[in-house]
């Protein structure tokens, strides 16, 4: 019996796993070639088809206009991002406070923010003298101090920073409140042993280890931002979509026009996507898993793996 | 109240319906090591986290130094205290849990030296000079910049415990300690434990190590079914065990 066991493999024993033939595949030979074939196609398409109008493409990209209207589409972002953040971390805390009336409040408000569509909140901020023609300053169903007019104060401005911060607070809530929820308990438990006060806690370990959570899905928030953004040309603030269409209803150059909206819209979420990359490398420390890099997409061989 | 570091009476806990502490009493005088035995859902970890408020208590009292972790004493009734000052009062006490639960974005040293420069007002300086000291006395001189995942179980575990020693405690509760440990890793840390036992630090250990209760142990306490039900010199619980309880729960340790 033992001679056999022995027997078996031993025939075989100077070969090694290193002169092994590797397995052929055709398979990603053909796909390669297929997908060679149609990147071919495209490029003879954006060279020789002239409708794309690439002069006025170039013409129009840093045209004084565009680049303004590309300037309230960064301001927007970064306003509406920061309302949304801030907003988003004050109804996490509350969903996870201890106190049931905030927590069904923050739910209300998730409830209500995300459960109806961005461009219908725009345009209702945008015609809140409608519903409510004066906007009053003073004590509640008491004496009023000051009283200002709806169409004055709430500008297309204000209505749009108003509707994208507001609705972007009802996300950010939800992805902070994951992010907190996904730090072990024991951690909270390790602080309040060591004497440490609640609110230190928070910002020195529970908010750190929480941004590993939070970061990414906040890098997909502002870059979907940057292009929600584009709603509010239907409130006509010039922006850089709006712009870029007041200018093809006068030239009809309609194609060419969108080309430099779509450019500009990539080079900003390109920027984002880096610094997203910078931002989550920094709250990995400590961390078994490394951030992935800028430039893992180029990459063919994914790092680490196997053939 | 007396010289004792700990005094609990009659402290009881339920979680829903199941009662989990039914009446604990016990009193730990200063520089004494005090281990805990019994079966797991004896109540042991619970009432350990009581002393230290992480979990509240429902009837009884637990004072550390003659004073109650979250409750003043006014006109003769006791007044709830706020989150804040029952932190102030939380500093006192060390405690060292099963999972370690070191912070993981934080090297070893920074982990010793957050609460000291935090709580206790210390420079970084002199909290970073104490720490490394510290670190060497578990026996982990050098690793101040490892993380908590490029250690063992087992140093894990003494950084912890060099992180508690760090708040210079007036008492030190061990949660299962070496619990969580591989059987390889357990010595070094019960050895660290020993030597704080004879230096004289004040300890209550939760614990299902019989040989550490028998070497370092002042006093054995055996908790069953929540309530304390035989104590005395390792000699006395562990080598004559009076109640038959006791009994059934060493003789699966023979």
């Amino acid at each position: 019996m033992a001679t056999t066991v022995q027997d078996a493999p031993a025939a075989g024993l100077e070969l090694d796993v290193r002169n092994a033939a590797h397995r052929k595949h055709p398979w990603r030979w053909l796909s390669a070639l297929v997908v060679l074939v149609f990147a071919a196609q495209l490029v003879k398409m954006l060279v020789t088809n002239d409708n794309f109008g690439w002069d006025v493409v170039w013409a129009w990209l840093r045209a004084e206009s565009i680049v303004r209207g590309l300037g309230i589409t960064l301001m927007l972002t970064v306003v509406a991002m920061v309302i949304g953040v801030v907003l988003g971390v004050l109804l996490a805390v509350c969903r996870i406070s201890a106190n049931p009336l905030l927590r069904s409040a923050a739910g209300l408000y998730i409830w209500f923010f995300r459960g109806t569509p961005t461009l219908v909140q725009l345009i209702f901020f945008y015609n809140l003298s409608a519903l409510l023609p004066k906007l009053n300053i003073g004590i509640p169903f008491g004496p009023v101090f000051t009283s200002v007019d709806t169409n004055t104060l709430i500008t297309p401005l204000l209505a749009a920073i108003l509707g994208l911060g507001l609705n972007e607070g009802a996300y950010m809530a939800e992805i902070v409140r994951g992010g907190l929820l996904s730090v072990d308990p024991g951690q909270r438990e390790a602080g309040q042993a060591l004497g440490m006060k609640n609110s230190r806690i928070m910002k020195r370990i529970i908010l750190p280890q929480a941004m590993r959570f939070i970061v990414p899905p906040t890098g997909n928030q502002v870059i979907s931002m940057v292009k929600a953004t584009a709603l509010v040309s239907v409130i006509a603030l010039s922006d850089l979509l709006y712009t870029a269409q007041s200018i093809y209803n006068r030239t009809f150059e309609t194609i060419p026009m969108l080309i430099v909206v779509c450019l500009w819209y990539l080079a900003v979420t390109s920027v984002l996507y880096v610094v997203q990359s910078f931002i989550e490398r920094h709250y990995n420390r400590g961390a078994r898993h490394q951030a992935p890099s800028f430039w893992d997409f180029l990459r063919i061989r994914p790092k680490g793996s196997a053939a | 109240m007396s010289t004792a570091v700990l005094q609990a009476r009659g402290v009881r806990k339920s979680f829903g319906h199941t009662e989990v502490l039914s009446g604990i009493d016990l009193d730990v005088t200063p520089g004494e090591t005090v281990v805990v035995l019994g079966p797991s859902g004896s109540g042991k970890s619970t009432f350990l986290r009581c002393i230290n408020l992480l979990e509240s208590l429902d009837a009884g009292r637990i004072t550390v130094d003659g004073r109650d972790v979250g409750y003043d004493v006014r006109n003769g009734r006791l007044h709830e205290l706020s989150p804040n000052e029952i932190a102030r009062r939380r500093k006192d006490i060390g405690m060292v849990f099963q999972q370690f639960n070191l912070f993981p974005h934080m090297t070893a040293l920074e982990n010793i030296i957050e609460a000291p420069i935090a709580v206790l007002g210390e420079g970084r300086r002199e909290a970073t000079e104490r720490a490394v000291g510290l670190l060497a006395e578990v026996g982990l001189a050098g690793r101040e910049k490892a993380y908590p995942r490029q250690l063992s179980g087992g140093q894990q575990q003494r950084v912890a415990i060099a992180r508690a020693l760090a708040m210079r405690p007036k008492l030190m509760l061990f949660d299962e300690p070496t619990s969580a440990l591989d059987p390889e890793l357990v010595g070094e840390v019960l050895a660290t434990m020993k030597r704080l036992a004879s230096a004289g630090l004040t300890m209550v250990v939760v614990t299902h190590e019989i040989s550490f209760a028998r070497e370092a142990a002042d006093r054995v306490v055996f908790m069953d079914a929540g309530q304390v039900v035989e104590q005395g010199t390792p000699e006395q619980v562990i080598d004559n065990p009076q109640h038959e309880r006791t009994r059934a729960f060493l003789s699966r340790f023979l």
